[in-house]
């Protein structure tokens, strides 16, 4: 068996590379058969799940590659039960099929009856999956020497990815990437307004399918190596971390397929270099630092960001309040430079030295010592403040 | 105004089981600008959608111009409801209105400058320019509409159908809207509106269309917007007196 030559082969390299510095990693990722065929394998089913999850997560079915994987299960099962087996491709195929299976029931489950889509993911997920480990226990109980390992799919092996693995992914992912830039223009405006899409004589079916299909196609692609449990991250983590950074679709599309084949080469690296780590959750956990990074980090919808910007705005209002109460004082007087006393201005809750000081520097106020007078620019912006809405936007 | 622009026979649907629109016969003349009123549940955005081919009568015809309206899509223009579709999509105003030209281009062929022009004037036509590269989730409810009524003007339709167009907008917005919508009418386009402030139907609108689940009444604004019509259709005694 090619797959049990593979791991050996493998834990052969890796054992030596328990110690070994990035430079040297790298130059073995291009000379070792074995790590160069999972780093290439986990990069472009990073790089095409990325892609196709920015579509699931922008049409919220991001359930949907959860329930897809899950459903997969079984028909890894049947096929092994079938053929007798192991040989990865027809495994595939049978997880193809019931994942599509799976996929259309929840269409029909959500169209024919009351129940809403979450529902109907959950009901099938649990079903198919349910019905997946009951035959995985059946044939673990056949006696067939060669039914070890079937499990793997469960969470996925890398380390099993062989050369035609890999071609097959990547010819995968070429003709999705075909179809998407061919239909381009049909995926954005369905995922964007399905009605609208109808009423301009599209055949939404048609592009939904056309979706829906290349998602099930992806999720099948990867759960060799990340397993049926995992999978659904590998479609959501990327795309999730891509949409913080943009508000453009094609780049949310380009920066998923980046963030996801990265993860696909740091998870496999750190899971070589860890000699007993397994590669599927490794690639999720990388993933999932995209992700957390993304959120806190990202410089338009990020927390960090969002937060600054918050107290920022905070201040400047409270400035504000302070310059609009020194103009109510100063308004009662003829001469608006008149000088006040500081004292003053303690009755006023927003007021600290420092908005003080602020104004100061804007040569909004003067200070004279413990007395303070508005300045002529001061007076005029504060009797400006927040009347001119309209010219805010642009 | 005797050409009719829209036709509607027997047209019946459903939601599970209780019919949502019953047995609606209506003709629409060509050049009209009109109110399509109704309580809330009277089946005046099913009516819209299922003329549109959105949803699936369960009876009854359509037809455009005389003729079936799969073959008269390029006159037909759409204004979905606002709050029909996810504003935190990774896009931009002008793309948005973009997407009015996707039914002229067809299948694959990508939107070029023609096209990119045509979404600027539109975008000009309802005072967004500015807004243009404005992430959509940036805009406020009354921009998002123009957005969407730019989007419609795009397709340079015969016939636009707007699903609560003045929903959640302010007062300027609703007086640009209902500018353009007049301008349309003076164009010789039927404009079809859903619409839920009784008060501004005499305003703004010359034909109505009192709707709950069956037709009450069609006909010219000065002739049917009457008490006697608004009791039938809300059950309650409106009392909206038309000011002249």
């Amino acid at each position: 068996m090619t797959n049990k030559t593979n791991n050996d082969c493998k834990s052969k390299n890796l054992a030596t590379t328990k110690t070994m510095d990035i430079t040297k990693y790298i130059e073995l990722v291009f000379t070792d058969y074995t790590l160069r065929t999972i780093t290439l394998g986990t990069a472009i089913l990073g790089a095409v799940t990325g892609m196709l999850g920015s579509f699931a997560v922008l049409r919220k079915q991001s359930l949907l590659g959860d329930a897809i994987s899950h459903a997969a299960l079984p028909g890894i099962a049947i096929a092994f039960l079938i053929t007798g087996a192991k040989d990865s491709n027809t495994l595939l195929i049978g997880a193809l099929i019931s994942g599509l299976i799976g996929t259309f029931w929840i269409r029909g489950i959500v169209t024919k009856t009351h129940l809403k889509s979450d529902t109907a993911l959950g009901l099938i997920l649990s079903l198919f999956f349910g019905f997946g480990m009951l035959l995985l226990t059946f044939i673990q109980k056949q006696p067939n020497a060669n039914q070890a390992g079937l499990d793997k799919y469960l969470f996925g092996q890398a380390a099993t990815l062989v050369e035609s693995d890999v071609w097959l992914m990547a010819i995968i992912t070429g003709i999705c990437l075909i179809v998407m830039l061919t239909f381009w223009k049909e995926f954005k405006i369905l995922l964007f307004d399905a009605d609208y899409t109808k009423t301009l004589g599209f055949n939404t079916k048609f592009i939904d399918i056309l979706i829906t299909t290349f998602i099930v196609l992806a999720i099948v692609l990867g759960l060799q190596t990340v397993g049926v449990v995992l999978m659904s991250a590998m479609l959501l983590a990327p795309a999730a971390a891509a949409r913080q950074w943009t508000n453009s679709l094609s780049v949310m599309v380009v920066l998923a397929a980046l963030f996801g084949a990265f993860s696909g080469v740091f998870g496999t690296a750190i899971s070589a270099s860890q000699d007993n780590l397994s590669t599927g959750p490794v690639i999720v956990l990388v993933a999932g630092v995209f992700v957390v990074f993304s959120f806190i980090f990202s410089p338009n919808r990020g927390l960090l960001f969002k937060q600054i910007r918050f107290i920022k705005n905070r201040r400047d209002l409270e400035l504000h309040k302070t310059l609009a109460f020194m103009h109510h004082i100063a308004e009662t007087h003829e001469d608006i430079s008149h000088p006040h006393a500081v004292k003053l201005l303690n009755n006023f809750q927003g007021y600290t030295r420092s908005t003080l000081q602020k104004l100061v520097d804007k040569n909004y106020v003067q200070l004279h010592g413990n007395m303070w007078s508005l300045t002529k620019t001061g007076f005029e912006v504060a009797s400006n403040l927040y009347t001119k809405q309209s010219t805010e936007d642009e | 105004m005797n050409k009719i622009a829209v036709k509607v026979d027997d047209l019946t649907v459903a939601y599970n089981y209780k019919p949502v629109l019953w047995d609606i016969d209506l003709k629409i003349p060509e050049g009209v600008l009109m109110a399509i009123v109704g309580p809330n549940g009277a089946g005046k955005s099913t009516l819209i959608k299922s003329i549109l081919g959105i949803l699936k009568p369960i009876a009854g015809s359509v037809s455009i111009y005389g003729k079936p309206y799969e073959k008269q899509r390029q006159l037909v223009a759409y204004v979905p409801q606002k709050g029909s579709v996810d504003w935190d999509f990774p896009t931009t105003a002008l793309d948005v209105v973009m997407m009015g030209t996707y039914g002229s281009l067809g299948w694959i062929k990508r939107p070029g400058q023609k096209e990119k022009k045509a979404a600027l004037e539109a975008l000009e036509k309802v005072g967004m320019l500015a807004f243009k590269n404005r992430q959509i989730s940036q805009l406020s409810g009354g921009q998002q509409q123009r957005i969407f009524l730019a989007r419609a003007l795009v397709q340079n339709a015969s016939i636009y159908f707007m699903d609560e167009p003045f929903q959640g907008v302010d007062a300027t917005t609703e007086i640009a809207i209902i500018n353009i919508l007049k301008e349309l009418r003076k164009a010789g386009k039927t404009v079809i509106v859903v619409h839920h402030d009784l008060q501004t139907v005499p305003e703004y609108f010359d034909w109505v269309t009192f709707l709950n689940v069956k037709k009450i009444a069609t006909g010219p604004v000065r002739d049917i917007f009457n008490d006697d019509n608004l009791t039938k259709t809300y059950g309650i005694n409106y009392q909206v007196s038309i000011q002249e």
